[in-house]
């Protein structure tokens, strides 16, 4: 490997392009590389490999989302474990195959270290023309040998709105200037609310039209913030083809189904052993345990509410074991 | 280019998933349909659909008038089904402790600045200013998705709303 630095970045270690173009990179006793199809992983146990689609698609998740709310699996063999200011890189940790072989394996990076990589591998990995934040029907091919890069598409701000969308000075409401609407949703009603402010009262008296501002999303599976109630987060999202990572809850995790339908994979978070299905139609309400693991299927693009919350001292509940498995007690 | 049709869901028009246990409890999932809920609450009850730790998700079946109403943190409300008008009252004397949870009802008409009104439709959020008195008007039945947090007036009725084994 060749020791590649930034200056005032963390050290990413990648290789020389191969003969594909593409460097390969290590993170402890990791190792990523890819050709023209494919992602391969190795650790000192053993190696995996991937389709480069679904890796990427993964990967980009996993960046956008700085790691997100506990286990992101990339598929059931490799994936990542949040503890919120440092992440375990894991290849079999929850397979009980590997397990059971003692030939899975974990290791603990700073979040800035095993961020810095993948946003490396993820740029350089990622050729023109592919979205990995896109649905299959929407973009390019991920395919061949290197072809230019994408980093406008993979670098996309997430929306993270303080009190509401729209509210003077927080998150604007999106246009057909940046936002047209989406193929799937182009039947959805884009008048906004009537607002009748008093004067001096601009600020405070806010309304928009929600369906509308997802119908204009350009990104599946990512949730973004809309709005705020103290650590209580609104999170929709548009969701269409399938949930590029299978979710393992370290909290409870609420859904509430906008538009459209999905069905959800869910698992057993330690063992992946099946649990249930879960079919979500509009109106519909659920919420995923702290100890299961979740994927969704989405056949036409719908819009989902995922509500988080973003309690400061969640992450040391969920360590104490005081977060609750369950969400309701009846 | 194929044609695509959007479903959303009312009160008089929604299907309601469900969750199909393999090797679990339905409970555990806390499933239900607002629309559902909705249709079977009375007007203005704010029922819990969704909890996590203080944090709530009320379902109100919006029809006719509400009571007035304050927080002292934001609320949005995300109307669902129908056209709900929203007033706004800067009240000149909050009355709330800056850490009070959820809203609380007001007796009668709020003393302050009318700040504005808001007509909601499907889809459309509305902020619920902090400090603010507000009251909902439906003339026809409708659904408000309400982001708040527990308070002396929010219901609970899992048992009855949520799929069991």
């Amino acid at each position: 490997m060749t020791e590649t630095t930034t200056t005032g970045a963390p050290e990413v270690r990648a290789s020389e392009p191969n003969a594909h173009g593409y460097r390969s990179y290590s993170l402890g006793e990791f190792t990523f590389s890819r050709d023209e199809y494919f992602a391969h992983v190795t650790w000192p146990t053993g190696s995996h490999v991937m389709s480069i689609d679904g890796f990427l698609r993964a990967t980009q998740r996993d960046v956008a989302w700085q790691f997100f709310y506990g286990v992101v699996n990339f598929d059931d063999v490799i994936g990542t474990i949040n503890h919120y200011g440092n992440v375990d890189l894991f290849a079999g940790t929850f397979n009980d195959a590997y397990r059971r072989a003692e030939v899975d394996h974990l290791e603990n990076f700073p979040h800035e270290s095993i961020f810095g990589t993948f946003v490396a591998m993820l740029d350089d990995w990622t050729n023109a023309g592919f979205d990995p934040f896109a649905s299959p029907e929407e973009t390019g091919s991920p395919w061949g040998d290197k072809a230019g890069s994408n980093s406008a598409a993979i670098t996309r701000k997430r929306v993270t709105a303080q009190r509401m969308v729209g509210v003077p000075g927080d998150e604007p409401l999106r246009t057909d200037a940046t936002h047209p609407i989406n193929r799937m949703f182009a039947d959805v009603d884009q008048s906004e609310p009537e607002i009748h402010a008093e004067p001096g009262f601009e600020d405070e008296v806010a309304a928009f039209n929600l369906f509308a501002y997802l119908s204009r999303s350009d990104v599946t599976w990512n949730p973004s913030v809309v709005s705020v109630c103290k650590d209580s987060l609104y999170c929709p999202t548009t969701e269409e083809y399938i949930l590029p990572i299978v979710h393992g809850n370290d909290r409870v995790e609420w859904f509430v189904q906008l538009s459209d339908q999905i069905e959800w994979e869910v698992a057993d978070k330690e063992s992946g052993s099946r649990r249930a299905r879960v079919v979500m139609k509009p109106g519909d309400v659920a919420a995923m345990p702290a100890d299961i693991r979740h994927q969704g299927y989405a056949p036409k693009r719908s819009m989902l509410l995922v509500w988080e919350n973003g309690s400061p001292t969640l992450p040391q509940m969920i360590a104490e074991g005081r977060a609750p498995t369950y969400p309701v007690d009846i | 280019m194929p044609q695509y049709t959007t479903r959303f869901g009312g009160l008089l028009d929604y299907e309601k998933g469900g969750v199909e246990a393999i090797d679990d409890e339905p409970e555990h999932y806390a499933f239900s349909n607002m629309f559902e809920v909705a249709a079977n609450a009375k007007a203005w009850e704010k029922v819990a659909v969704g909890k996590n730790q203080e944090y709530v998700l009320e379902v109100i079946r919006a029809e006719g008038t509400s009571e007035w109403r304050t927080a002292a943190h934001d609320e949005t409300a995300l109307v669902m089904d129908g056209s709900v008008s929203v007033e706004l009252v800067k009240l000149d004397e909050p009355g709330l402790p800056a850490d009070k949870r959820g809203s609380v009802r007001i007796d009668g008409d709020p003393a302050g600045r009318p700040m504005g009104r808001i007509v909601a439709g499907r889809g459309h959020m509305a902020l619920l200013p902090a400090g603010a008195a507000y009251r909902f008007r439906a003339d026809e039945p409708g659904v408000i998705l309400l982001q708040t947090i527990e308070g002396d007036d929010t219901i609970y009725r899992w048992a009855e709303i949520i799929q069991t084994g």
